[in-house]
């Protein structure tokens, strides 16, 4: 019986947290200039239930505001790899990340390098 | 900082150097380094300016300095600060979705640097390096951005002559009595323009006539002129278009600035800024603006003053609160004018002459106090969601008479404005919603006949914003309002923006707007002549008769390319006013001035083109080409609107010298003019004397400006206005015999005085 209340009270914490239509997170994306910034936040936006979403160069962080019953992080992520970018749990495909422009190619050292000058 | 390091460092290190100067070559090699990091910093706050003057901090907006490794990125409050030293000039700072700003620095004071969302409707700020004025790529709506720079490149002591080196906008003097410059935008005068300060209805009403040279050149940051139906935000009034001029913000203006400025033609002026702060979210300034001309002339000997003996106190107080823990911006203004003209006859003195027939004389004396307050709240936790409230109150008294003739107006105004923004689904599909408020209170005296009228309205309205991130935005709105005289109407306005390639934006407007003419301040001018004024009622709610409505259609083309490496840009826009009713001002009787409701068709074509180049680093151009078909039915004929140039040329180049390191360079301006002949009133029935030709001879002009800027503080410029001494020879029609039937001051095509030539200084102080 003591079980099943915690198990109730995870349950319904679970669905309030769900509900939560005006959910924020921040997120570590990888890339290196502006041109990242504008393709991840546009996958963001373009994902069903982003509201909003900014990315920093410098920080990597992404700052999200999604409807959590509409969309969650893992798909969030999946739009994010699916344009090339790379997140902790998620990597993008080869085929997503050698799309990306020659100066957007973040997991290459010389290429951060060039962006760290350019800073 | 490092000045101070030196000091310190030289009394230990002085006596070695003595002895062996190997040791004094280590000694700066040592230093070298010390210098560069001991540098001193600049500090800042990154926000957002929005439509309703909310400042929103953008967090992670980058800043750099250009061609060099140095760069910062703001914290989430908007805040950074970023290692200076002085032969860093140009801040970049950008973030996605919005414009990028380039700002060259002269002080280190902390300061907020305000970044444009590139999906903004009503402003946009273009500043990229030297383009002064230009129009967005990217905003759905046809907006033509003029910053300060721009406004100073002419003399430009109040907002009407800004405009003269703007190409999409006329100036030309209204009469050849009141020394008042009108300005007129797609044919059409100012009445039919929204003329907003910080987005607020400002100069209407009472104010029409002459509001434009209440506000003084000084105050003005920067002025954003929308061609074309406006926003619904702002109320169903504009026709033609919209302007709103920026004021001058006490935490980013000068704390102290002065400006002084002469003319041949007896004009003075002065203006003082004074900003401080009083606490880390106040800030406060203290505005104050005189002028002067004390000085009678007549150089066309027609023994009537060329320009109007004229005095005017202005003082504006302003409160600016910031609180981005809170996301609260608050701007307060409070301000005082008053301004006294006296114009007509060399020897007409007011203390015996005034309403005689001894000599023809004329007084403007107006008072005028208002108070003005704009608060945006943001929510920080969601910072799409925002609110904006805009209150304002104003009182207008004008007491005048023109020869015989006597006008009062009393004017009190109330404004309000609610807007809520947020997003459908994401940050793609942005609204706005939100309700006004207005109530105006006339009390005119024409002639001892009074006319009183209240004016209430309710409205409410939704607008629109899309963009799909790349190609497309577009805004479309509507709103429905019931007023007590122009009873229950909705109005909506639509923009689109398309860019199908690269540096280029097709964009196409309609929209509606409705008003009620306020027929003698508008038209003011026909008291200077010995017009009868008759009005032909038609049992509508305002003086007799009923309110205006046009329908405004628009398109444009904006294509950006480079010429041998530098920026070149092309624009050509066409746009139609059609005016469903309208309050005809048929001044074809020369005897006579009258007003009636349009029956037949009443349209205002314009047609420009406009080109801009910067041919080298040091010199820009901007040439343009404008031709209008302005025609309206008098009395059952078809007739081109009168003192209106079909055709114009236009031409500004600006030169600027390399800046010096202690800041010093200079600056030339030259504009020229050119309008072609411009079709007088009718006047056939006129004794031959007082007859003129059907069309005024055509006209070009030439305007030139120096400064010379000796360092970021102190600046002295000179220019001269009509250099090549154009005159109308009688801008007076029966200037003989000004109380006989057939004398009129109003039929003004070109320039009253001859060549005119000013000089003025400006100096800024700063705490660093």
């Amino acid at each position: 019986m003591r079980n099943l209340i915690v198990i109730i009270a995870l349950f319904i914490g679970t669905i309030a947290s769900a509900q939560n239509k005006n959910e924020r997170a921040i997120i570590d994306v990888d890339g290196v200039c502006m041109m990242c910034k504008d393709r991840i936040e546009k996958a963001c936006i373009k994902t069903k239930g982003v509201k909003s979403a900014f990315w920093h160069p410098k920080t990597h962080e992404l700052k999200l505001i999604f409807d959590a019953r509409k969309t969650n992080l893992d798909s969030i992520k999946k739009s994010i790899a699916a344009v090339g970018h790379d997140t902790k749990t998620l990597k993008a495909s080869p085929e997503a990340y050698n799309s990306l422009h020659n100066c957007c190619k973040y997991r290459e050292q010389s290429v951060i390098d060039d962006h760290k000058e350019e800073e | 900082m490092h000045a101070n390091y030196l000091l310190v460092l030289l009394p230990n290190n002085y006596l070695k150097l003595k002895h062996n100067i190997l040791k004094y070559i280590q000694f700066l090699l040592f230093l070298l380094p010390v210098a560069l990091f001991s540098q001193s910093s600049i500090e800042g706050v990154v926000l957002e300016k929005t439509a309703d003057n909310k400042n929103i901090p953008l967090a992670g907006a980058t800043v750099y300095w250009k061609n060099t490794s140095v760069g910062t990125v703001t914290d989430f409050d908007g805040n950074f600060s970023i290692p200076y030293s002085s032969n860093f000039k140009n801040l970049i700072i950008s973030y996605i979705g919005y414009q990028t700003e380039t700002i060259v620095i002269s002080a280190t004071q902390k300061r907020n640097y305000f970044l444009r969302s590139n999906s903004e409707l009503e402003e946009v700020q273009l500043e990229t390096r030297k383009k002064t004025s230009s129009v967005s790529y990217l905003t759905p709506v046809h907006v033509i951005n003029m910053d300060n720079k721009e406004l100073l490149k002419a003399a430009c002591c109040n907002l009407a002559e800004s405009f003269e080196t703007n190409p999409s906008i006329d100036v030309n003097f209204a009469d050849a009595v009141s020394g008042t410059k009108q300005i007129k935008m797609l044919g059409l005068t100012s009445p039919y323009l929204l003329i907003t300060t910080e987005n607020i209805p400002s100069i209407r009403g009472a104010a029409q006539a002459y509001g434009m040279s209440f506000i003084p050149g000084t105050w003005v940051e920067s002025i954003q002129v929308t061609k074309g139906a406006g926003s619904v935000t702002n109320g169903f009034e504009s026709i033609a278009g919209q302007i709103n001029a920026e004021l001058k913000k006490p935490l980013n203006d000068d704390n102290f600035f002065f400006n002084a400025y002469t003319s041949m033609d007896g004009r003075n002026e002065l203006n003082t800024h004074i900003n401080t702060k009083v606490s880390d979210k106040w800030d406060t300034g203290i505005y104050i603006h005189g002028n002067l001309r004390d000085k009678k002339s007549d150089n066309n000997d027609d023994n009537f003053l060329d320009a109007p003996l004229a005095k005017q106190l202005n003082i504006m107080n302003r409160w600016q609160y910031i609180n981005s823990e809170k996301g609260t911006i608050a701007f307060i203004n409070f301000r005082y004018l008053n301004d006294d003209k006296q114009g007509g006859e060399l020897d007409f003195d007011p203390d015996t002459d005034k309403l005689t027939t001894n000599y023809w004389g004329s007084e403007i004396n107006t008072d005028r106090f208002e108070v003005a307050a704009n608060i945006g709240f943001v929510n920080t936790d969601i910072p799409y969601q925002k609110l904006g409230i805009q209150l304002a109150f104003s009182d207008h008294k004008q007491d005048s008479y023109f020869g015989l003739n006597s006008y009062n107006i009393a004017h009190q105004s109330m404004y309000s404005n609610f807007v809520y923004s947020s997003i459908i689904s994401d940050s793609r599909h942005q609204v706005k919603t939100g309700i006004s408020l207005t109530y105006d209170d006339y009390d005119e005296d024409v002639n001892n006949q009074n006319y009183t009228r209240v004016e209430k309205s309710v409205g409410g309205f939704f607008e629109y914003a899309f963009d799909d991130l790349d190609a497309i935005t577009l805004t479309a709105g509507v709103r429905l309002d019931h007023h007590n005289l122009l009873g229950t109407f909705i109005t909506p306005r639509f923009h689109m923006r398309y860019a199908p390639w690269e540096k280029s934006a097709f964009r196409m407007s309609f929209g509606r707007g409705k008003r009620s003419a306020n027929i003698f301040t508008e038209n003011q001018k026909m008291f200077a002549t010995s017009r009868k004024i008759n009005i032909q009622n038609s049992g509508g709610e305002i003086y007799g008769m009923n309110p205006e409505t046009a329908w405004n259609y628009g398109v444009s083309y904006l294509q950006g390319f480079n010429i041998l490496g530098r920026k070149a840009d092309i624009t050509l826009d066409f746009f139609r006013t059609d005016f469903k009713n309208q309050i005809i001002v048929d001044w074809e009787n020369p005897m006579e001035v009258n007003f009636y409701n349009l029956d037949g068709e009443s349209y205002a074509n314009s047609f420009q083109a406009e080109f801009n180049y910067s041919i080298s680093k040091n010199v820009d151009i901007r040439m343009a080409y404008k031709n209008y078909d302005v025609k309206t039915t008098y009395n059952g004929v078809e007739k081109e609107k009168p003192l209106l140039p079909k055709h114009r040329f236009f031409t500004n180049v600006s030169v600027e010298s390399n800046v010096k390191d202690n800041g010093a360079h200079w600056k030339f301006d030259t504009t020229y003019n050119y309008l072609s002949k411009q079709r007088f009133a009718g006047n056939e029935q006129s004794p031959e004397a007082y007859q003129t030709e059907t069309y005024s001879p055509t006209l070009a002009t030439v305007n030139v400006q120096t400064t010379k800027i000796f360092s970021p503080k102190f600046e002295i410029y000179a220019g001269g206005e009509n250099i090549t001494n154009v005159r109308q020879k009688t801008p007076i029609i029966s200037a003989d015999d000004p109380f006989g039937v057939y004398f009129d001051s109003t039929q003004v095509y070109g320039p009253i005085f001859g060549a005119s030539y000013y000089i003025g200084l400006r100096y800024k102080l700063n705490k660093s």
